[in-house]
């Protein structure tokens, strides 16, 4: 510490305890990140002996080969297609259930809202071998629908009450008025509410988004033909083939986790809101 | 949409009328509902008609067989290793990742350069997918071209395979899962603290307060409801835990890195034994409400 700093504030002995216990995270962290972005430039007998390091050739076929491939973009398509299908099923009946919670008053209104938010007390899990019987009998099996439904309904709960706490601070003296001049429910839903909760609905999004472009379980169980599988199921099959090509699955990895990253960098805000805020007040 | 619109002359008798309100009753509430007691509550209740059979999926359950497969659920070694695992990750959870995330969140709550960048850093392993995490950390672990077996060499030794080995597999799980989650809990409890009124905290530092002492009696008392739910989410958490566990072991080596959800899928759903997992299942089911309502009666009463 130079005696200019300590005259504006005494030294501190907690200031570079933090530092040094700040930057372990960081490294516990990133070390992993980095060493299977790096790794996917090696070849495999560089990454065994040095497996820390920048690679000394760059083997940039690792990651073209995999670009090149039609199957990486087709992973990516299928999940693609099942996120959006379930954002935008999600976002339609949830907005439009807290939509009816929120402003409609009529018999029975909070017990149906407490039947809705059952869905938060137990994971998808408990239940998967009567949902796929289920998704079988409606013919959904090894369909997109087969995995967006069930993951639309078991988002539903907590989209629903997230939704609902949005819309109750618009104002009803706004509803109101808005009845009295002609306005129907529905067409104040579709001109007022909506507008008016670009964020919640950004945030419900956001959040429905991530959890259906990393889940796993539901299109394992819904899915058996290669040709529809989301990239987590993809990256696996990928693994199994190339069982210890380690260089090539690194590459893979980080091709694939490159759009959820990208996402977080874009949408950092509605993300972590929507993860944290969502979670503290569901 | 016409029909959703009353005659002007009921309108201005009523106001706001129940016509209205029906026709919202009847297009907006039933989607939800349906896809809800089709998708989720149906499969519960079914799940505990299933467990009552030996059936394997296919034609109609026609073999009870009572509640046998309840007792070969709790006859099973793996069920209770699997239970005991889930119950390693909650006390992982406890004493290890909240104490650190907390720790975190104090000091990153404040505001100097780089902090913005740190929590998002500390928070993006949260937001991989859980396989890519595990298959990332299976290469970490890898016995002959990880990282561990490279820090392993250099010291001279023979790596080991520590997800090969019974006595390492769930210590490595129990790593990732607190690398990967650490940061949302950090998040958690900085949401909380910029939530914290500052003047309750300089009033105590003006009274003579140490910064310690603030901390003890001031803040972290204001983070209880915080600290209340971060376990919650940990404990919910592991109970699901699934997709992590599956690039690392696959609940192996001899089901000694099994989760409840990984232990269901390799014994019922891998092998459609409906009876058999739907009882698994039906146990999972009971101990998720079971610990949900009595926590919140007990823990969370005021929220």
């Amino acid at each position: 510490m130079s005696n200019a700093e300590t005259t504006r504030a005494p030294f501190d002995p907690a200031v570079p305890f933090k530092a040094v216990f700040l930057a372990t995270v960081a490294v516990f962290v990133l070390v992993p990140l980095l060493a299977t972005l790096l790794g996917g430039f090696k070849s495999l007998g560089e990454l065994r002996v040095n497996p820390f390091g920048l690679p000394q050739h760059w083997e940039w076929q690792n990651y073209a080969e995999i670009l090149f491939s039609g199957r990486y973009w087709q992973l990516l398509r299928n999940s693609l297609i099942i996120s959006t299908l379930t954002v935008a099923l999600t976002l339609i009946v949830a907005s439009m259930a807290a939509f009816t919670f929120a402003h409609v008053r009529f018999f029975g209104s909070s017990m149906l809202l407490s039947y809705l938010t059952l869905g938060l007390l137990f994971p998808a899990a408990t239940a998967v071998l009567p949902l796929f019987i289920k998704v079988r009998d409606l013919g959904l099996l090894d369909t997109y629908f087969g995995v967006a439904l069930p993951q639309v309904a078991f988002s539903l709960a907590m989209s629903v009450l997230l939704l609902r706490r949005f819309f109750k601070d618009i104002p009803y003296e706004l509803l109101e008025a808005a009845l009295v001049d002609g306005c129907s429910y529905v067409k104040f839903f579709r001109y007022v509410t909506l507008p008016l909760s670009r964020p919640i609905l950004a945030t419900v999004g956001t959040i429905t988004f991530v959890n259906s472009w990393n889940a796993y379980l539901l299109p394992l169980v819904m899915l058996n033909t290669d040709a529809l599988y989301p990239w987590p199921l993809g990256i696996m099959v990928y693994q199994g083939e190339y069982s210890s090509e380690w260089h090539l699955i690194l590459a893979f990895i980080t091709l694939t986790i490159l759009p959820t990253i990208t996402l977080f960098l874009l949408a950092q805000k509605h993300i972590v809101a929507g993860l944290t805020s969502g979670a503290i007040k569901g | 949409m016409g029909v959703a619109q009353p005659s002007r002359t009921a309108q201005a008798v009523r106001g706001p009328s129940w016509d209205g309100r029906f026709t919202v009753l009847i297009l907006f509430l039933p989607p939800a509902l349906v896809l809800f007691t089709l998708f989720v509550v149906l499969p519960i209740g079914e799940a505990a008609w299933y467990s009552a059979f030996n059936w394997n999926g296919f034609g109609k359950p026609t073999n009870w067989i009572g509640l046998d497969n309840y007792r070969f659920v709790l006859e099973t070694r793996a069920f209770w290793l699997a239970l005991r695992n889930n119950g390693l990750i909650i006390a992982v959870s406890l004493c290890v990742q909240l104490p650190l995330a907390l720790a975190l969140a104090l000091m990153l709550a404040e505001r100097f350069r780089g902090a913005v960048a740190l929590r998002m850093l500390f928070f993006m392993p949260y937001i991989l997918a859980e396989i890519a995490t595990g298959l990332i950390f299976s290469f970490v672990y890898d016995g002959d071209y990880g990282l561990v077996a490279s820090i392993w060499r250099s010291f001279g030794a023979d790596p080991p395979h520590l997800l090969a080995s019974t006595d390492t597999a769930m210590l490595a799980v129990l790593i990732v899962i607190v690398w990967k989650y650490f940061g949302f809990h950090m998040m958690l409890f900085i949401a909380a603290l910029q939530s914290i009124d500052k003047s309750l905290v300089e009033a105590a530092r003006i009274d003579g307060a140490t910064r310690a002492q603030s901390l003890r009696h001031v803040v972290i008392p204001l983070l209880y409801p915080t600290i209340r739910l971060s376990v919650f989410f940990a404990v919910v958490g592991s109970l699901q835990l699934f997709d992590l566990v599956m690039p690392l072991t696959r609940g192996g080596p001899a089901d000694s890195s099994n989760t409840m959800v990984s232990f269901l899928y390799n014994n019922g759903i891998s092998r459609m034994r409906v009876g058999y997992g739907s009882a698994i299942g039906v146990i999972l089911f009971v101990i998720c409400v079971t610990f949900a309502f009595t926590y919140k009666r007990w823990f969370m009463r005021d929220e």
